[in-house]
């Protein structure tokens, strides 16, 4: 009987050791989040979607504390998936109403990471879960995985260059899932160029949407106005 | 020849008719405008309803002079063919009508040489009548409101797709699809001229025009398999939309596009060809009745 208490009290204490360690990880990523105030970048964004035909577009990324992000194509036009804001990854471990669980180590190429879920303590919350992965050499997060409640998953995968002292990204890849796009019937009296004939095209429900950055400038200031 | 030309081109330019052409292509684009200046963002969220909550994007400047115009000549173009009509069908049951055929065939001129006239005094019509369409559903609405990216949402199979061209990969495609529906509406112009031939006055000619434009446009329109293989590819009106392959912008694997490509260049070639070849063959066919034809009016 002593020897299973015992047991009982090791397993528990090493349970909340992991998770101590695993919310101490958290918020050191969540310390170096927080160096960065605002920023302006600009980049090049590839999105890929199964129903949008659209060019590579180069776009300016503008980023305000705590939550404010705003992606514009300033020559044109973009289709911006919804969930981009996501990649402001103060979205993501922003305060404290949170468990983090310790769920051990994978290696993202040949980057050994920590692997943490963040479950949200409010249960009317839109994210359900978030898995993080973090390299814990740099403090930053390399893979992020969100399961929402009404806006379905989407993962974030990210390259870390010259900006990585601020935990700001060279590249961002973020995936999300996509419904089908149907046109209302009858409207667009398309030229039948014999393509379509014996061929169901092969759908995919999930997208693809591509940033590389080119520069950042940080802690600049960013004003409230490019947000609307 | 040339003072023949002149002469059909002259009468054109006296008919009332001719005009009620341009004043409804007016009257058309001008409503098209003023519909998408007050409240263009209802369509837009039509267009988009199954994915504007995943994507967001600028819908101020995807309502721009381009995008208007793609929407105007999607409309008109289907309309056009009974405006060139109009024109067309008169050119010979005209003259039977006022009496006058059976001194224009008594004139030093071969009945050939008149058809060949006729016809391209109605396709120098359908040219200008095209020119005005560019000018006020291009030009007016470039000015009314401005350029920018280019969206064109399509419908393929079972599937539909939104097209994004740059701003700067625009102009060469309109003038392409301006050319291309030159030649298409040529075709209904010729129609127009050989039925003209069998009548005495120009409303037949017109009424089965327009007949046949209409049922052979439903028939390329329904989606049956064996009308698909069997039938459609022998009506000229599945070839009258081909002008959009020019907005039909080439993809890379990975669905980014490629400036200054077409997805199908070769079934825009194809359709080009098929509606020559109904040009030659319909004019061709005029001649001959018309040589063989004895002139009673």
């Amino acid at each position: 009987m002593k020897l299973l208490t015992a047991t009982v009290f090791c397993f528990c204490t090493a349970m909340c050791n992991a998770q101590d360690a695993a919310m101490a990880l958290v918020q050191k990523v969540k310390a170096k989040i927080d160096l960065v105030n605002n920023y302006e970048a600009g980049g090049t964004m590839k999105t890929n979607v199964t129903f949008l035909k659209v060019p590579e577009a180069q776009v300016k990324i503008y980023f305000k504390k705590p939550n404010l992000l705003k992606i514009k194509n300033e020559k044109g036009i973009s289709f911006v998936p919804k969930g981009a804001v996501s990649i402001n990854l103060n979205n993501i471990v922003s305060g404290s109403q949170y468990t983090a669980l310790d769920a051990g180590y994978d290696k993202i190429g040949t980057v050994k990471t920590r692997i943490v879920k963040l479950l949200p303590a409010d249960d009317n919350a839109d994210v359900v879960l978030s898995t993080l992965y973090i390299d814990e050499a740099n403090l930053v997060i390399m893979k992020a995985k969100t399961t929402t409640r009404t806006n379905g998953s989407y993962q974030l995968d990210m390259q870390f260059g010259k900006y990585i002292s601020y935990g700001l990204p060279d590249k961002i890849t973020f995936t999300f899932n996509t419904k089908d796009y149907k046109l209302p019937k009858g409207v667009t009296f398309d030229f039948d160029d014999g393509t379509n004939a014996g061929k169901p095209a092969e759908k995919t429900k999930s997208g693809k949407a591509e940033i590389i950055f080119n520069s950042y400038s940080i802690n600049k200031g960013v004003a409230d106005t490019m947000f609307k | 020849m040339w003072n023949l030309l002149q002469i059909e081109l002259f009468k054109i330019s006296k008919r009332p008719r001719t005009y009620i052409a341009f004043v409804a292509i007016t009257a058309i684009v001008a409503i098209f405008q003023f519909a998408f200046k007050a409240d263009g963002q209802s369509y837009m969220d039509l267009m988009m309803q199954s994915a504007k909550d995943e994507f967001t994007f600028d819908r101020v400047q995807a309502i721009n002079g381009y995008f208007m115009c793609y929407i105007i000549l999607n409309t008109l173009l289907i309309q056009v063919p009974i405006l060139v009509a109009l024109i067309a069908a008169d050119s010979i049951s005209g003259e039977a009508n006022m009496g006058t055929l059976r001194l224009l065939i008594s004139k030093p001129v071969s009945r050939s040489q008149i058809i060949i006239v006729k016809f391209a005094a109605a396709t120098i019509f359908t040219i200008f009548l095209l020119l005005w369409m560019a000018i006020t559903a291009l030009l007016l609405s470039i000015v009314i409101f401005g350029t920018g990216d280019m969206l064109v949402f399509r419908t393929k199979g079972e599937d539909s797709q939104i097209m994004l061209i740059t701003k700067d990969d625009v102009m060469w495609r309109y003038y392409a699809a301006f050319a291309y529906a030159t030649v298409a509406l040529t075709v209904i112009a010729a129609l127009s001229l050989f039925l003209s031939i069998f009548a005495e006055n120009s409303i037949g000619p017109i009424i089965a025009t327009v007949c046949i434009v209409i049922v052979c446009t439903i028939i390329s329109n329904i989606n049956v398999p064996i009308i698909d293989r069997n039938v459609k590819p022998f009506l000229f009106t599945s070839y009258l939309v081909g002008w959009k392959g020019f907005f039909y912008i080439g993809t890379n694997p990975d669905g980014s596009t490629i400036k200054g490509s077409m997805e199908n260049w070769p079934a825009i070639r194809n359709s080009l060809l098929i509606l020559l070849a109904h040009i030659g063959v319909i004019v061709a066919a005029s001649i001959f009745v018309f040589r063989r034809k004895d002139i009673l009016s």
